[in-house]
């Protein structure tokens, strides 16, 4: 069983990647590589530790089956060498665990160094809100972030405790109201990474889905003035015009921002989502029939969702999902 | 059947427990298989919705630790303790029919809410216990939770509490004060050493518990914010309280299976267990430090670079006593004339497994590497190789061994080897995937996940594995139903035992022995280097033994337990009075009854 074991998780470090979008075998930070370094240290020496123990196991009981008309096995009490040499094995093992736990410990505290990029993470049920206070702009569900660019997350709870786990980032580190969490990263590469709550938060625990944007410094900061300008006004007489007027007099304006039009609070601002690739918590791709169904009845995609299912005509819920799609 | 509802015979009460416990064992196996049928396929799988997947993993969690594991080691605790140190019952017959009963009716309790929906004007399968069976603050608040779910749970949780504390104080008191004569502390067969030391976990760990349970039922209740963050509170204090009772809670699992090999081991090996002091201590240094490693369950929660080294140094530490006790096992077959009986191979099937579940183990103790593993299914499949292939295969060996004694019945050897390759292969095949779809970034109570994660077949294959258990489980049933069928033709000692059990019929008379015996050696039976076996007792009782009736006041008082609950969740203040009324008219019977030893 353990060369069954080693040969599917070389086959899983080496495909790694797009295919595994959520592995932790195939680290894209410096946090996530000195974790993953870590576990390695500690795998290893447990496969070894494995092979020995388990062969003594099976040679003790091959070689020492019960024959018939054998003398009595001698009624051996113990050897105190033995004990000592057992109970020190292990121990020695264990220091050269222990020693790189600790390094490692101290190195991924979550301080980033000084001029890192401070995003503030709120988890709500069961989506994410990003603050970038030195730039002014927050983003939903979707986290975009330089590439190479240290980065200190500070994350808190809205409401219940949850956990932010990208895999190939970084190990999870709990939201909590009326606390603050760090962790400090620096992605290597661009590339989107997807992650979820790792920490039960009720039903919806498992829709609660995320993804990083790890963008070039200039891609980055195209999304960062685009996330500052007001959302446009949509064309006289167009689709989305209309859409407009229906969002006003709809009840989503009770909950959800739109820059210059609503400003509720309950669910994720609304100002850019036509720039998202998912909605609902990274949970469905941004596409017009999503959007309708979403919509239409949110609590039968999402569970618990607290978006009451509207009901609006056909010609209505298009005009929205046109006003929507052109948020960018 | 009054006998048995009065009953005050340890050995009665031992059976009791354990087809009580079995029964749940099997409810909660249910509930796995659901959970598991529903994960064998991505994106929605069988169509399980979110809130009852959620019951079912809350309640699969709590039937295995405190229905299910928990009673079946005490169903051994009951029978075996007494007759190990060759005394005629435990120390407070009518206490532990009280524990008995209190653990029924707690269990029956908790479970009610799977069908007590439509009483609170809900659908049935919606206000079972939804929010883990750690239920972490501030998840548990009213706010968040605001069904009868988390009540039922915390109720139910308070009222087995009563019923541990109760046992564990009960056996303290037996193992200490009713040894035969010459049954010095360390000539204690193993498995008393273990229950001993499982004890002292129970009666100082479910306080902690209980304090917890009673901080979160004022918060639900009465309005106080002890988890509440915006009333000044702290959830992670619950954290705190619950892993300071959990952790200890996964060695009160553990210790008893240890002490059951501990006794299979040499008796199907011909030899004396190897190193028996050192088993022992490590025993007590394990139990030691059980208590002062909970916050490795809190890595994640930001305790700080301090908090993490220290509890990531104590954590590492504990795999030296526990690495001591399986070289011993290994040591004490080393050499001797191995028997292959069921019984063994669940006691070597125990080593083999746990030895997996050791080793995931010190990857969590690594902190950082742990802030990868922890809350996937990397845990999960971690938890299952230590309370499946370490407490569950542990129990099996135990229940192979003593079944002779405990109903004067053999268990079928051949159905026996069945259910044990079964068993290992399904779980193997269950447990084993999990570290792979952990390692892929599968968080673990999520009850849909992507097929994008490229952990759809792992999930299958551990889908078919949990099926394969089950299939085993069923054919352990059946092995030990037909057993009711065979005439009590067991003899005394089956096995060639070393301890004090095997000196009397299978199953023993009512008053166990019929003289006290004297103690000479740690193997009583055996034949060692320094002492013959023991004489024979004789087969009639010299005198009369006086044999104590039985009593309905335990359970009587047992019954005003979930009453009072039943009170609380419906918000009755009358059937308080009514709850409190049988309890405390129940003691004060109980207290003035004639009865004696």
């Amino acid at each position: 069983m353990p060369l069954a074991l080693l040969v599917v998780l070389l086959l899983l470090t080496a495909c790694g990647g797009a295919h595994l979008p959520q592995s932790t075998l195939t680290p894209a930070s410096d946090f996530s590589a000195d974790l993953f370094g870590l576990f390695k240290n500690v795998f290893w020496w447990a496969v070894a530790v494995f092979i020995v123990v388990e062969a003594l196991l099976l040679i003790a009981l091959a070689r020492f089956r019960a024959r018939p008309g054998a003398a009595a096995p001698k009624p051996v009490h113990g050897h105190t060498v033995l004990e000592i040499g057992w109970t020190l094995a292990p121990a020695l093992i264990l220091v050269f665990i222990a020693v790189p736990t600790m390094r490692t410990i101290f190195a991924t505290a979550g301080h980033a160094p000084e001029g890192a990029l401070r995003v503030e993470v709120i988890g709500h049920q069961w989506w994410w809100e990003y603050r970038y206070p030195t730039l002014n702009i927050s983003a939903y569900n979707e986290l975009h972030l330089p590439v190479q660019t240290p980065i200190q997350l500070e994350m808190t709870s809205a409401d219940v405790i949850h956990s932010f786990w990208v895999p190939r980032l970084g190990g999870k580190r709990d939201l909590i109201q009326g606390r603050t969490n760090r962790i400090a990263w620096r992605a290597d590469s661009t590339g989107e990474y997807w992650g979820q709550c790792a920490e039960f938060c009720g039903a919806s625990h498992a829709n609660m889905r995320l993804r990083v944007v790890v963008q070039s410094d200039s891609v980055f900061q195209r999304w960062v003035d685009q996330q500052r300008t007001a959302p446009a006004t949509p064309a006289k007489g167009s689709p989305a015009e209309a859409g407009q007027q229906v969002y006003r007099r709809s009840p989503c304006i009770a909950c959800h921002t739109i820059a210059g039009l609503s400003q509720g609070k309950v669910g994720p601002d609304l100002s850019h989502l036509g720039s998202r690739a998912t909605i609902a918590g990274a949970l469905f791709p941004n596409t017009t029939e999503m959007l309708r169904r979403w919509i239409m009845n949110a609590p039968a995609l999402k569970p618990g969702a607290l978006m009451t299912p509207q009901n609006l005509s056909l010609q209505d819920l298009d005009a929205l999902i046109a006003y929507l799609q052109s948020l960018k | 059947m009054k006998s048995w509802l009065t009953t005050t015979d340890h050995k009665r009460i031992g059976l009791l427990y354990f087809w009580t416990a079995f029964g749940f064992f099997l409810v909660g196996g249910l509930e796995a298989l659901i959970i598991r049928a529903q994960l064998a396929r991505p994106d929605g799988g069988l169509g399980v919705s979110a809130e009852t997947f959620n019951q079912l993993f809350t309640m699969h969690g709590t039937t295995m630790v405190f229905l299910a594991l928990m009673p079946l080691s005490a169903a051994f605790f009951n029978f075996i303790i007494p007759l190990q140190i060759g005394a005629r019952d435990v120390a407070f017959p009518r206490l532990n029919a009280f524990s008995y009963w209190v653990f029924l009716l707690g269990g029956l309790f908790l479970n009610a809410s799977f069908i007590a929906g439509p009483l609170f004007g809900a659908d049935r399968l919606s206000v079972a216990p939804d929010a883990g069976w750690f239920g972490y603050a501030n998840l548990t608040s009213r706010q968040f939770s605001p069904g009868p779910n988390v009540d039922f749970w915390l109720l139910g949780l308070q009222i087995l509490g009563i019923a541990s504390l109760a046992a564990g104080f009960n056996f303290i008191v037996t193992i200490l004060n009713m040894r035969a004569p010459g049954m010095r502390m360390l000539r204690l067969p193993p498995f008393t050493w273990m229950t001993l030391i499982t004890q002292f976990l129970v009666i100082t760990a479910f306080p902690v518990i209980t304090v917890a349970l009673v901080l979160l039922m004022f918060d639900r209740f009465f309005g106080t914010h002890f988890f509440v963050p915006q009333g000044g509170g702290d959830p992670i204090l619950w954290q705190h309280l619950f892993w300071m009772f959990g952790h200890p809670e996964v060695y009160i699992l553990i210790l008893p299976a240890m002490g059951i090999i501990s006794e299979v081991l040499p008796t199907f090996s011909k030899k004396p267990l190897f190193g028996y002091t050192v088993v022992v201590y490590s025993g007590v240094v394990i139990a030691f430090l059980g208590w002062s490693v909970w916050s490795h369950h809190m890595f994640s929660t930001g305790l700080g670079p301090i908090a993490d080294s220290v509890f990531a140094g104590t954590t590492m530490l504990i795999a030296i006593p526990t690495g001591v006790k399986i070289f011993n096992w290994i040591g004490t077959l080393w050499g001797g004339q191995i028997r292959f009986t069921t019984s063994l191979l669940f006691a070597v099937g125990f080593i083999a497994m746990f030895i997996i579940g050791g080793l995931s183990g010190v990857s969590h103790a690594a902190a950082p590497s742990d802030l990868q593993q922890t809350d996937t299914y990397y845990v999960v499949a971690h938890i299952h190789y230590v309370l499946f292939g370490g407490t569950i295969l542990g129990l099996f060996a135990g229940m192979y061994y003593w079944w002779p004694k405990m109903t004067g019945r053999m268990l079928s050897e051949p159905l026996g080897k069945v259910h044990f390759w079964l068993t290992m292969i399904g779980m193997n095949l269950a447990f084993f995937p999990m570290h792979f779809s952990g390692l892929l970034g599968m968080p673990r109570r999520i009850y849909t996940y992507s097929s994008d994660l490229g952990v759809t077949g792992f999930n299958l294959a551990s889908t078919i594995g949990a099926f394969l258990i089950g299939l085993a489980t069923l054919v352990f049933f059946w092995s030990l139903l037909r057993t009711r069928w065979q005439p009590m033709t067991a003899p005394s000692n089956p096995w060639g035992g070393a301890t004090l059990e095997w000196a009397i019929p299978s199953p023993p008379p009512v008053y166990n022995f019929t003289v006290i015996p004297t103690v000479e050696s740690r193997m009583p039976l055996w034949h060692t280097e320094r002492h013959a076996p023991m004489p024979a007792l004789p087969e009639r009782p010299p005198a009369p033994i006086h044999v104590p009736g039985g009593s309905w006041w335990p359970m009587i008082t047992a019954i005003g337990l979930p009453i009072l609950a039943i009170a609380a969740i419906s918000r009755t203040l009358p059937l308080v009075f009514v709850g409190a009324a049988v309890v405390i008219v129940g003691i004060y019977r109980w207290a003035y009854e004639p009865f004696e030893m």
